[in-house]
């Protein structure tokens, strides 16, 4: 596939990721905005974090509502977490999930949270599965000599 | 970089954007470790020297106002931040108890403390700009947020 192919598939994915499904909200195009020449890896590397973040709370969750006595105020603040950092990168998904989970948690019913834990992770799960995706096709216009075609995003 | 001596509260606000020579110096105040990065990228992007810290009291050893602190030298304080920006919920010390740390001390008082925060609410935005932040923005924050932050600052007096 030549280069102007693979930049078009990458514009058609991205407004896919944005248009469709909400994966992703406006926030990560501030962070697209923010990658620039002198720090090219930019998005890679806070998204990475994200993974590794969000993968620790994620299993802290878990662990947390498997207690025989739950400590609310616990996994209350492991899932603020999760949604100020999913906020920040725009993962649109996994921050409605978590918003919902605040709810529950005020409410202490721990069926319903485990439920809505799925739920979160499995978005999560979707989210992460689009953006790697999407950075597989960065690398290969790269590797091709092309460049990410940023302004053809034109939001 | 320190220039000899330090300046009044609203001339170093205004020098803060203005003196083409001199870089503003942030301290950034985050327990998020992807909000830190976002906050450290915006403010470089932003031509500001950035100093992230992971919690209050980190913070406020990086000012010399830590407990170990018992002598808070004035020249070597003075001259290290500019501005600082905290978010408000942090576990243990918050924006909040920070900010008034800061108030509370005779050589940083008069440094321009900006609070973050997820959660819009009025009360908490309140309590923050009474006990002396400069302004509170709400996250996540983008690149107009930072440009706003500079219009304030320059604009604002003592």
């Amino acid at each position: 596939m030549e280069v102007g192919q693979m930049q078009r598939q990458w514009v058609d994915y991205t407004k896919s990721l944005f248009m469709e499904k909400r994966y992703l909200d406006s926030q990560f195009l501030q962070l697209l905005q923010l990658q620039d020449e002198s720090n090219p890896d930019f998005v890679v590397e806070v998204v990475s974090l994200f993974f590794d973040d969000t993968e620790k709370l994620l299993n802290d969750l878990t662990a947390a509502l498997e207690q025989q006595c739950v400590d609310f105020k616990r996994v209350d603040a492991h899932v603020h977490q999760l949604k100020g950092s999913s906020s920040s990168i725009g993962a649109e998904r996994v921050k409605n999930g978590c918003v919902a989970f605040r709810n529950l948690c005020e409410e202490q019913n721990t069926d319903a949270c485990l439920r809505c834990l799925q739920q979160v992770k499995q978005e999560y799960y979707l989210v992460k599965n689009k953006l790697e995706n999407l950075f597989r096709l960065e690398q290969q216009i790269v590797a091709a000599g092309g460049s990410i075609p940023m302004m053809e995003l034109g939001f | 970089m320190g220039s000899g001596g330090f300046s009044s509260g609203s001339s170093s606000m205004a020098s803060l954007m203005e003196n083409g020579d001199h870089v503003p110096h942030v301290l950034a105040v985050d327990d998020n470790i992807i909000d830190r990065k976002l906050i450290e990228k915006l403010l470089q992007k932003s031509s500001c020297k950035v100093t992230t810290a992971e919690n209050g009291p980190r913070a406020l050893e990086f000012l010399g106002l830590g407990d170990h602190d018992r002598l808070n030298s004035l020249e070597g304080n003075i001259s290290k931040v500019n501005l600082i920006i905290t978010d408000y919920c942090m576990p243990g010390m918050t924006g909040y108890d920070l900010l008034k740390k800061i108030k509370e001390s005779s050589v940083m008082k008069e440094v321009p403390v900006v609070i973050m925060s997820s959660e819009n609410v009025p009360t908490r935005i309140n309590k923050c700009l009474e006990e002396g932040a400069q302004m509170f923005m709400l996250k996540p924050l983008k690149q107009s947020d930072i440009k706003r932050l500079r219009c304030h600052l320059v604009n604002s007096r003592g």
